[in-house]
């Protein structure tokens, strides 16, 4: 099977990690011109594949042909050579440099040995203005939003000469209009005869720009498809391998008595810059308060000051009837507050240590667990036992270091540990990122039954499906400020984009 | 540098040279005073400047280093060592034996780097302890090597401690040091004009060249750097060990510019201190340097008042203590890191092991 | 439910797990230290000694008698206290350089409890309340002393390894000015800066007639069980434990990371001190200046070859004793100079710190988590 369009081709590629067979004989071709989508869960082995195709890791076994060409790439030296670039999921940007000295770094331009800035911000202006992307060439990356910093990364891309570019989950950073407007930069490549590969776990988008579908999970390909034979739920069952239920079940809420009371809440984050900016709401017992918004709006510095984490500026923060503003973690969580973190690793687990100490790391002080100063191992061992099993905890032992366990079982036995202390209210911070879909529906599950048995639950997510499907009332918030609340009934996915885009209610 | 910081660096120089000058006013004129301490200044700031340096380049390539006290402790005492055998083994005229001697301590310095970047970069030590094992290392080796060599009847030395070449000579900068009283500034050993040399070009190599692009890069964002093809670990090693060479340089300071000579723990803490300047420098170089002054105008202080002894008043008599005014460096150094002067903010993946 | 049969299995192997996984937890430590005495072996040959013989003289004063044992162990009761200092602090996620400061200040008051309060009192106290006063107080000047530090961290971020070492010198100056102005002992044939000699009732006394070995030892021993205690079984260790592990997720559960991090460092301080404060009532009657000079390395080495653990503290603390003590024995047999021993031991420093070449050279597998210490200056 020759193709002369075809400008990229993988044939069997294996890629075998300790433990893991990330990519299993995978084959895969881009045509010239073509938005060929790469969908899969977390874990299905998209990033390996990219991640060799860029040169960041080498493949056990299998070829890799460009124009048609056997090559061999080593690292991104040999892939930018090939014409091939990539936009990470992660961004590769220096925050502290410009957007010039990021575009040159690499392959810099440079005139009696010293760098040629002035050159290198004329191109980038050219291109910027060529493709549509709107980029300032002398401003620092790190201070500009993080859809103008993607722009930033496909113009590295282009700098290079770049023919075959390959954006990873390029969409989960933006809101619903910012994805529409990528996806026109996109058309607009790929009309110049640039070929794209673009990697996403969202069915939603996959159907609106995709030419070609290929299917991963658990590191082979399921297949390769068109959008016009494709229904979401077809695609749904091809990536996770069986019917998925897209709608979680949850009854009517039923609303008792104020949990949690926040009022023209002020906060600052780590630079001083005020990112929560006078917000003010309320969670009953027995409902969940959705927050939306795209990542960076304050959500994560509201989360924090709630939980006693970081400094409230001003405004009041009641829970339980208990004035609790500014105070430190511990009388809070005392209060009958339960916390899933944003960031598992950083705050929620102490990865070096077992899953026992974990469990009890909120709870470690009191009985039964300590009588006075001296911990009591048998009680801490036993109850972390139950827990395992009462979650489902996948683990060969209670004395695992946490560290040894896969990102949904980590995300379970914190699950387990906020759940089962007796509370009144759970703040949820992005509480299924980055976990395969049958960790995400067992987590969605427990915090609806957690509504159901009387828990006030405040759910802050980037991703809108999540929102909409767990929550009874959704609050939109757009830098700093809550510009809508909504009954979940009444909300949609158009309404609520232009809400998470700064459009007042 | 901001601006408020190097109002604090100017202040605190002030007075350090006021009290000086008020107590000295009996026996010199003011502007005899304020030139001689701004000599001493800029000379005893030599090590500190270079140390800074050493660490600047190991740091914005992403790798700490706790090590420079040791690697100027060993550069200082095999520089020493290499002028010693060049001149009295090999009969060499003393300026050349200084020069190779600066030679092996500026080599010292890098293979001791060497081995930092090897702990820190290949085996992925955590560079505190990495750091700290340069230290020992460095404290047992010269330990051992000048006692052997120079205590022990049957060395090369014969057991004792040969006559060293000297010192580095003095160099009358073209004209300036021609100006009269002011002109002794102008007047300094080679490694001290070095130095402030190297502080210049240390800035452009950073902020204005390819080389100090991508290294800069690989501190910050290593992975960043290597999805354009830029090699981490290359640039990894070849800073530490750039950093190796320039503290290696700060070593030979101590042996072959200020004295001749070596005593065990000479360096005295002085690596850590110009940490502390990298540090309020902000990792970069001419701030290293400002601060690298402070500390040298601390110790300048420290050198004149011993000289003013017998004219303190009375009123002042704990000037007069050798051991409280010697408290100066350390304590400015304690007060600097509180960040109470402005926070300043390491490069982002400083003390990071790059795993792929 | 499992059965009582099955628990009691799972019991004994848990109980044979633990012994096999100290066995691997000593391993590298262990051949590190074989390592380290094969290159210095050839750094004796370079200098013109006999290997052999410097190591067989090297074992012979450090455990070939009763006497060299008594040595070995009067020489292993600071390097104990001091070891354990740095890895508690170690534990608590803080890299104590300062013990040597924090030493010679416990020293300092140790013993200048002991020699002037009976003048300043002008009563002789008796030793039940003289001894464990001066102790007490020297210990308490050491956790003061790391203390500053802790609370530097703990508010300004000051980074604690350069603020112990600028402690260090601090504390150095100030015991050079004591020791050569107004504690200087004023017998006119003293040249030297140090102390006079502290009372009886201030002495901690030996354990046999005729050997210098002391109850500081035992101290010492009983010391490194508490510090092991407290970090394993009590709340307390557990909250030091965790802020050391991830201090993000010691706050996130209610720690006060602050509060942890100064006592942490306070209790390090405290062990140092002792060393320093034992040293003066059980050993020398006095404190000399320069005595503490070394400690502060050689503590650290001892904890990182202990790897943290107070029982192996204890066994690095008698290796490194008995190659200080027989290590004159080792100059008089080849007239190597003492002073290879301590590039011995950065030798065993370096190949624990790196346990990669161990690794490599006798391949041997990583069973264990890599030991996370510290973190760059971000804190």
């Amino acid at each position: 099977m020759t193709d002369n369009n075809i400008v990229l081709q993988a044939k069997g590629i294996t890629k075998r990690f300790p433990g893991v067979l990330a990519n299993d004989k995978v084959d895969f071709d881009l045509r010239k011109g073509e938005i060929h989508v790469l969908l899969g869960e977390n874990g299905a082995g998209k990033t390996t594949l990219m991640n060799i195709l860029y040169g960041l890791y080498h493949q056990d076994e299998g070829e890799m042909l460009v124009n048609g060409k056997p090559v061999k790439i080593k690292d991104p030296n040999d892939s930018i050579a090939q014409g091939i670039g990539m936009v990470h999921q992660h961004f590769m940007l220096v925050p502290v440099f410009t957007v010039a000295e990021n575009v040159m770094l690499g392959n810099e331009t440079t005139r009696n040995g010293f760098l040629d800035r002035k050159t290198v911000s004329a191109k980038v202006r050219e291109l910027s203005h060529q493709y549509g992307l709107d980029v300032d060439p002398d401003a620092l990356v790190g201070q500009l939003p993080v859809g103008i910093q993607q722009r930033v990364e496909i113009v590295k891309t282009l700098y290079r000469n770049a023919q075959i570019l390959i954006l990873d989950e390029p969409t989960a950073v933006l809101t619903p209009q910012e994805a529409e407007e990528l996806f026109v930069i996109m058309r607009g490549l790929t009309e110049r005869g640039v070929s794209i590969i673009f990697i996403t776990h969202k069915l939603k988008e996959v159907l609106a720009i995709a030419d070609r579908i290929t299917v991963m999970r658990a590191g082979r390909v399921v297949g390769t498809v068109t959008p016009k034979e494709m229904t979401e739920a077809k695609l749904a069952s091809m990536m996770v391998g069986r019917e998925v239920i897209l709608k979680v079940e949850k009854g009517q809420a039923k609303p008792k008595q104020e949990v949690l009371k926040v009022e023209n809440l002020h906060v600052l984050d780590e630079r001083g810059l005020e990112t929560v900016r006078g917000v003010s709401f309320e969670v009953r017992a027995g409902e969940v308060l959705g927050i939306a918004g795209v990542q960076g709006n304050g959500q994560t510095q509201l989360a924090e000051a709630l939980t006693g984490l970081r400094p409230v500026k001003s405004g009041k923060v009641i829970i339980n009837g208990q004035d609790m503003t500014g105070k430190p973690p511990r009388p809070i969580i005392e209060s009958g507050m339960a916390h899933i973190p944003e960031d598992r690793q950083r705050h929620g687990l102490v990865l070096s240590d077992t899953i026992v100490d974990n469990m009890v790391l909120c709870n470690y002080y009191r009985p039964p667990f300590a009588k006075g100063m001296v911990l009591q191992q048998e009680a801490m061992d036993a109850y972390a036992r139950k827990l395992i099993q009462d979650f489902d905890v996948r683990t060969p032992s209670p004395f695992v270091p946490t560290s040894k366990l896969s990102g949904g079982n980590q995300q379970k036995v914190i699950v387990a540990r906020e759940l089962s202390r007796d509370v009144k209210l759970l703040i949820a911070s992005q509480p299924t990122r980055g976990l395969d879909v049958g960790s995400i529906e067992y987590i969605h599950k427990e915090i609806v039954l957690m509504r159901d048995r009387g828990v006030g639950v405040l759910l802050i997510s980037a991703e809108l499906d999540e929102i909409m499907a767990l929550s009874d009332r959704i609050a939109v918030m757009y830098r700093g400020q809550i510009v809508a609340t909504v009954d979940s009934r009444a909300a949609t996915r158009e309404k609520l984009g232009l809400w998470m885009a700064g459009a007042h209610a | 540098m901001d601006w408020r910081r190097f109002s604090v660096i100017a202040l605190v120089i002030i007075i350090l040279f006021s009290v000086v000058v008020l107590i000295g006013k009996t026996k010199d004129t003011p502007i005899v005073i304020i030139t001689s301490l701004l000599a001493t200044t800029i000379a005893v700031a030599t090590p500190l400047t270079l140390g800074a340096l050493s660490g600047i380049f190991c740091e914005r390539s992403g790798v700490v280093n706790i090590g420079i006290e040791g690697m100027m402790l060993a550069a200082a005492f095999f520089g020493w060592l290499a002028a010693i055998y060049m001149n009295t083994i090999f009969k060499i005229a003393p300026l050349p034996s200084l020069i190779a001697g600066v030679v092996a301590a500026i080599l010292t310095g890098g293979l001791f780097a060497l081995l930092h970047a090897m702990l820190s970069i290949t085996y992925k030590v955590d560079q505190i302890i990495g750091g700290t094992v340069i230290n020992i290392l460095a404290v047992g080796i010269t330990g051992f090597m000048n006692r052997q060599l120079f205590f022990e009847k049957g060395s090369i030395f014969g057991g004792q401690v040969p006559h060293a070449p000297g010192v580095l000579p003095r160099i009358q900068i073209p004209f300036l040091a021609d100006i009269p009283v002011m002109g002794r500034i102008f007047d300094q050993q080679p490694l001290t004009i070095a130095a402030i040399l190297l502080v210049i070009v240390s800035h452009y190599v950073l902020f204005h060249t390819r080389w100090g692009l991508r290294t800069r890069a690989v501190g910050e964002h290593p992975r960043a750097a290597d999805a354009v093809g830029i090699n981490v670990i290359f640039m990894r090693y070849a800073n530490v060990i750039i950093g190796g060479f320039l503290a290696g340089l700060g070593g030979a300071y101590f042996t072959l510019e200020s004295v001749p000579s070596f005593e065990p723990l000479l360096t005295n803490g002085r690596g850590f201190i110009a940490l502390a300047a990298m540090i309020f420098g902000n990792w970069s170089p001419f701030g290293a340097w400002a601060a690298a002054l402070v500390f040298g105008a601390s110790q300048a202080f420290q050198i004149k008042l011993q000289l003013f002894r017998e004219v303190i008043p009375a009123q002042w008599a704990f000037l007069q203590n050798a051991y409280i005014v010697g408290l100066a460096p350390y304590i400015l150094t304690m007060l600097i890191l509180t960040g109470i002067i402005g926070k300043t903010t390491p490069p982002a993946a400083d003390g990071v092991p790059y795993e792929k | 439910m499992e059965s009582n049969e099955e628990q009691e299995a799972r019991r004994e192997s848990s109980f044979q797990k633990r012994l096999k996984s100290a066995g691997s937890a000593m391993l590298v430590p262990v051949l590190a230290v074989l390592t380290a005495m094969l290159v210095g072996a050839v750094v004796i040959l370079m200098a013109g000694g006999n290997p052999l013989y410097a190591y067989l003289g090297l074992f012979q004063g450090a455990f070939g008698s009763a006497k060299a044992w008594s040595e070995t162990a009067v020489w292993a009761t600071p390097y104990i206290f001091a070891g354990l200092a740095v890895a508690l602090a170690f534990k608590g996620g803080l890299f104590n350089i300062g013990a040597e400061g924090q030493l010679a200040l416990g020293a300092v008051v140790a013993a200048w409890i002991g020699y002037a309060l009976p003048d300043m009192l002008e009563i002789s106290l008796p030793a039940i309340i003289h001894l464990p006063l001066a102790i007490i107080l020297g210990v308490l000047a050491g956790a003061l002393w790391a203390a500053i530090p802790g609370a530097l961290k703990a508010y300004t971020g000051g980074h604690e390894v350069i603020n112990t070492i600028m402690m260090n010198y601090i504390a150095l100056n100030m015991v050079s000015f004591l020791l050569n102005g107004p504690m200087k002992d004023k017998n006119p044939n003293n040249v030297i800066a140090r102390t006079p000699e502290i009372a009886e009732s201030a002495r901690i006394p030996v354990i046999f007639e005729g050997f210098r070995i002391h109850w500081g030892f035992v101290l010492a021993l009983i010391v490194a069980a508490i510090v092991w205690w407290l970090l394993w079984k009590t709340t307390l260790g557990f909250e030091i434990r965790t802020v050391g592990a991830n201090p993000d997720a010691a706050k996130y559960a209610g720690i006060n990371v602050k509060r942890t991090i100064i006592l942490t460092m306070a209790m390090s301080g405290l062990l140092a001190g002792m060393a320093g404060a034992i040293e003066v009532s059980g050993l020398n009657y006095r404190h000399e200046l320069g005595f503490s000079i070394g400690y502060g390395f050689d503590a650290i080495a001892i904890a990182l070859l202990g790897k943290t653990h107070p029982l192996g503290v204890v066994l690095a603390s008698i290796l490194f004793a008995g190659m200080r003590n027989g290590g004159t024995r080792m100059q008089f047999l080849t007239q190597i100079p003492v002073d290879v021993i301590s590039v011995i031991q950065a030798l065993i420093l370096l190949f624990v710190a790196a346990d990669a070449i161990i690794r490599y050279i006798y391949r041997v597998r990583a069973r264990e988590e890599r030991l996370v210490l510290t973190r760059g200056w971000g804190g």
